[in-house]
């Protein structure tokens, strides 16, 4: 059974002289435990605002809420909030962005993790000093005795992040919700980052949804992956099928953009076109077709619904007409493609 | 004081020292304990003493290079002080950088952040004040430049900046963002053909021309990152140093700028230096690509040497720190992880500034003596003092003690 | 945990954003683009912004046609016949004096009308002089930097160490004869200091920023980069002051008046005046001192509230 069930989860935001936006629309995916889910997208794609309401950190005022969130059997989204604010920091723990605004800058860094044990597991203050201790060994900050009377700003900017994982991963939860945890980083430091997140994951069956728009660290960390366009989910699969078959025109897009490293230099890129502004609504056409190059007449004037792909197991699609490897049978080339593989849907 | 500070830090002009010379002042380093290891052989002396300009001779021909910088420092000061400032040190954020760049080529300068490598390119433009060395622009060093003459200068010699938005002044119009550098150098010409001439522009990075009377709030990222390639483009320049051009950019919209940069390219046979965090992006985009590392270069070679053989370890690590996105590559790839941090570029770490953090690190020389950026393979630059050892395999990395969990 | 606020309410602004970026490309057009009327979008659904404006409306209208509102003049002793100083009286509001008469038996409502010009005049003028002042100071700062900035922000320091209506008294108390004008410029010297900080701390801000840097890279001039980028980009908080500093200087003014440093003329009334007149009988007669300080109070409450407002529209954060 899954560790947590995300259920046609819709986040609208509401602002006063501002039409009611949808900035996640329907959003459904499991996360098993100890499996890595990454979230993958560009700015404005909703990931970010997916993790946030499955925490429950959007503000009541202006923003809401649909769909279900399970976690391991109750739904988080109807918890009264005290019992919420319980589970956050012991069952479910998030690390972000920017490590130096997510720490206090007046607190040193050993309150700071000694808080968070003394809240949720209740130690003793002599206890949850030496488990800091502990835990800041364990993410790999080097002499955590000294690390543990400094000052945010003392430390580089991944012992930052380091430190932000040990106050997450403190109390043991049972899911963890990294958003762009490398972005603010260096490549080197990055490496070390993606590293101790990939051995705490294995080693204490922590489940890990990834949040990143780094298609690279995604393709190293995740077992499964949802790429999002325009708060839905666009494409499903686990990471050596989505990597091997792209099959959505978007991912197949944003995998002809990034330069790689192991490409014959001077290769061009092949860009989507547009950009996310271009965005249209969901409801009667496929957000991306203004910026689709295989869009038929469909992808304007019906919505696509996530259904199995013609390619692979348990890979899933929202697109009319996918993009296909040369002879796989159906109509690749787009424009007048007889066939739509997302037929049943309808 | 290094090596090879005294060594490049002479005029082109100047006769170079006789090796006789050298040996002399080597041994006067000795005298007074600066160099306390084995003295340099005469080939390391060579090297040393390499010069861009010697350099740009072995990789080309003297009269196609449009950029060289000989041993470039920018040292910022740290003040302190109530009342009065006091210099109390200085970050050495460029230190002794030489570099050659070709007329129509594209040079990469990649780093992590605080390597230095944006004060270069602002040190190579004159936006930053350099404290010593040379920068040799179409002949004239521009390093020595004043007032009126340094200005007029300024419109062979462009940049691209990496927010697009912060470097656009928000309260004026497109048009008036694109006419200001026109105006500047007096390459107006009537207000018509000024307008088509605009238009042109536009068009060649790819806006319409009723972007002329919008904001720059009014655009996308991309759009934005357009309109600064196009003022940059405004009054005609030879070289454009584009910093972090894309980074601020989503993935989608980040190829086509780089399109669009190897576009302009092509059409008006400019000179790029790219300085970028993102090697893939660099390397994409390069035909030669410098590694920097706290201040200094560690590695030039052509791009697709750089992934091919990186020679020097600090290049190594980050390459195979750059995520692919091919899972089957990433879950078979060495990875080199890296211990520690950056050190401080107020306090850099003696002798080769990367022996903190280098698991090839050797006993004694690593720490004691700076090694110089000396050509290994045609056109392949290297300091390390064991990069021939590390690529043959002959030297393993020291076992690190376990680090992580 | 740690740090949630702060992302809760960076994902507030982003859902705001990142709403306007969909919702954007029709509103753009009907904006005109411009950051001030974007700052006007803002600005019209502010209720602080309506309160504070009509407020002020209603004193300029009012110091405008003062001459048509007030029903008497100002300096005539029409009701000297009802006032009894001795015996503790003054007249009581009867038809045509609505506020009845004050201790010398003029009209008190007339008094205050005509009143209301000489504060517009005294808080618009001290902020327009303070405004020049700080705006060259602050300009010749944050332009050249350097020793200027160190000469020029030391001057500005040892202005702003004396407390301001210290200052302003001892500037006004140099005047031989105390008017108008002298008021005024007591008032406004105060201010300089403070705009000079402000807008000097904003050119220093924008000497950094990319797009000076930009236009430097393109050979643009000094006098160009000051006067085009740095210097509009840096007045929208100077502005913002202005409007909070024609407050403070009409209490400035009403308190250097008040002390018999303003305007010794009978003739033309003054609301500082006229409360420093009532003062000598408040046990008696509160009232006198009661109207000409709630509409001091009253106007300076409507110019803070519109810099405030102001400053809510303006602030960049806000901007997309």
């Amino acid at each position: 059974m899954p560790l947590l069930e995300v259920e046609d989860l819709g986040v609208e935001f509401r602002r006063r002289g501002l039409e009611p936006f949808r900035a996640v629309d329907g959003v459904s995916f499991d996360v098993d435990p100890g499996q890595t889910v990454g979230l993958v997208g560009e700015s404005g794609c909703g990931k970010s605002v997916t993790s946030l309401a499955i925490m429950r950190l959007l503000m009541p005022r202006g923003n809401r809420v649909t769909g279900r969130v399970s976690f391991d059997g109750t739904d988080l989204l109807r918890l009264p909030i005290r019992d919420m604010r319980d589970r956050r920091g012991r069952d479910l723990a998030m690390i972000f962005q920017d490590p130096l605004s997510s720490l206090n800058p007046v607190i040193s860094i050993g309150l700071q993790v000694t808080e968070v044990l003394q809240r949720h597991r209740g130690m003793k203050q002599s206890a949850a000093r030496a488990e800091a201790r502990d835990l800041l060994d364990q993410v790999g900050i080097p002499d955590p005795d000294r690390r543990l009377k400094e000052y945010p700003h003392q430390l580089s900017g991944g012992m930052r992040q380091r430190a932000l994982i040990a106050m997450a991963v403190a109390c043991r939860p049972r899911l963890l919700i990294a958003d762009e945890p490398t972005t603010a980083l260096d490549v080197t430091i990055q490496a070390q980052i993606l590293q101790l997140l990939g051995t705490l994951v294995r080693e204490n069956g922590t489940a890990l949804i990834m949040i990143t728009h780094d298609l690279g660290v995604v393709a190293g960390l995740c077992d499964e992956v949802n790429v999002l366009y325009g708060g839905r989910i666009v494409e499903r699969a686990n990471r050596h099928e989505l990597f091997a078959t792209p099959q959505h025109p978007y991912t197949h897009g944003l995998l002809a953009s990034i330069p790689r490293l192991d490409a014959p230099a001077g290769e061009r890129l092949h860009p989507v076109q547009g950009s996310v502004s271009d965005n249209i609504p969901w409801t009667s056409a496929c957000a991306f077709a203004p910026r689709c190059g295989n869009e038929v007449d469909r992808c304007r004037s019906a919505s696509p619904e996530l259904t199995a792909a013609p390619l692979g197991h348990g890979h899933q699609l929202r697109c009319f007409n996918p993009v296909l490897p040369d002879g796989a049978g159906v109509g690749a080339t787009g424009g007048s493609a007889p066939v739509d593989s997302a037929g049943e849907a309808l | 004081m290094t090596q090879d500070d005294l060594f490049a830090a002479g005029e082109p002009e100047q006769p170079r020292p006789e090796p006789a010379e050298l040996t002399e002042r080597i041994e006067q380093l000795h005298v007074e304990g600066l160099a306390e290891t084995d003295a340099p052989t005469e080939d390391e002396v060579a090297g040393g003493r390499a010069s861009a300009a010697a350099l740009s001779a072995a990789t080309a021909d003297a009269a196609d290079v449009l950029l060289e910088v000989n041993d470039l420092k920018v040292h910022f000061p740290i003040k302190r002080g109530v009342v009065f400032d006091k210099t109390v040190g200085y970050v050495y954020a460029v230190d002794g950088v030489s570099l050659a760049v070709r007329r129509g080529e594209t040079y990469g300068l990649v780093g992590e952040s605080g390597c230095g490598k944006s004060t270069l390119g602002r040190g190579i433009l004159r936006l930053e004040e350099p404290t010593a060395g040379q920068v040799i622009f179409d002949g004239v060093d521009v390093a020595g430049l004043a007032g009126e003459e340094l200005r007029r200068t300024r419109r062979r010699m462009q940049m691209v900046f990496q927010d697009p938005l912060g470097s656009l002044d928000p309260r004026q119009s497109v048009e008036s963002l694109l006419l200001e550098g026109m105006k500047a150098h007096g390459l107006t010409k009537g207000k018509i053909e000024t307008n088509r001439e605009l238009r042109e522009l536009l068009s060649s990075v790819g806006l319409p021309a009723t972007a002329l009377r919008k904001y720059p709030h009014e655009f996308s990222g991309g759009q934005r990152q357009r309109i600064g390639i196009a003022r940059a483009l405004t009054v005609g320049p030879e070289l454009i140093v584009a910093d972090e051009p894309v980074s601020a950019l989503d993935v989608s919209v980040q190829a086509q700028v780089i399109n669009l940069m190897e576009d302009l390219q092509q059409e008006r046979g400019l000179t790029y230096i790219v300085i970028a965090h993102d090697l893939a992006v660099v390397r994409h985009i390069s035909d030669r690509v410098g590694v920097m590392y706290l201040g200094a270069l560690v590695e030039e070679a052509p791009s697709a040497d750089v992934y091919a053989e990186p020679l020097h370890p600090y290049t190594r690590a980050l390459m195979s720190a750059v995520p692919v996105p091919d899972p089957v590559l990433e879950d078979t790839r060495e990875r080199i992880i890296l211990t520690g941090d950056l050190p401080s570029p107020a306090n850099p770490p003696t002798g080769c500034r990367f022996h903190t953090r280098c698991p090839w690190r050797q006993e004694t020389r690593c720490d004691t003596e700076r090694p110089v950026l000396t050509e290994l393979k045609p056109g392949h630059r290297v300091a390390c003092h064991y990069a021939t050892e590390i690529g043959s395999g002959r030297l393993k990395p020291n076992a690190e003690p376990l680090q992580l969990v | 945990m740690v740090g949630l606020t702060k992302k809760k309410e960076r994902i507030d602004q982003l859902a705001a954003s990142s709403a306007t970026a969909v919702v954007d490309p029709t509103d753009v057009e009907s904006s005109g683009g411009s950051i001030l009327a974007d700052a006007w979008r803002r600005l019209r659904v502010s209720p602080v912004f309506w309160i504070g404006a009509v407020i002020i409306s209603v004193f300029v209208l009012i110091a405008i046609f003062a001459d048509v509102i007030a029903p008497h003049d100002p300096g005539e002793l029409l009701l000297r016949s009802q006032t009894r100083l001795a015996r503790n009286q003054l007249a009581p509001p009867q038809p045509g004096f609505p506020l009845g008469g004050d201790q010398l038996g003029r009209d008190l409502f007339s008094r205050l009308v005509i009143g209301s010009r000489q504060t517009l005049l005294v808080g618009v003028f001290a902020t327009l002089i303070g405004f020049t002042g700080g705006l060259i100071l602050g300009t010749l700062a944050g332009a050249f930097g350097g020793k200027v900035d160190t000469v020029v922000m030391r001057l500005v320091d040892v202005l702003l160490s004396i407390p301001s209506l210290l200052l302003a008294i001892s500037i006004a108390a140099l005047f031989a004869n105390p008017s108008q004008t002298s008021v005024i410029i007591a008032v406004s010297v105060v201010q300089i200091p403070v705009f000079a900080r402000l807008l000097r701390g904003q050119m220093l801000a924008q000497r950094e920023s990319d797009h000076v840097l930009a236009a430097r890279a393109l050979g643009v001039k000094r006098a160009p980069i000051v006067f085009r980028h740095m210097l509009p980009n840096s007045l929208s908080p100077v502005i913002v002051q202005a409007t909070l500093v024609v407050a403070i200087s009409i209490i400035d003014a009403a308190a250097l008046s008040f002390l018999g440093l303003g305007s010794q003329s009978v003739k033309v009334p003054e609301w500082g005046q006229m409360l420093g007149e009532a003062q000598q009988k408040i046990d008696s007669y509160p009232h006198l001192a009661f109207w000409p300080a709630g509409c001091i109070i009253v106007v300076a409450l409507g110019f803070t509230l519109l810099g405030e407002s102001l400053r809510e529209a303006l602030d960049p954060k806000n901007r997309r």
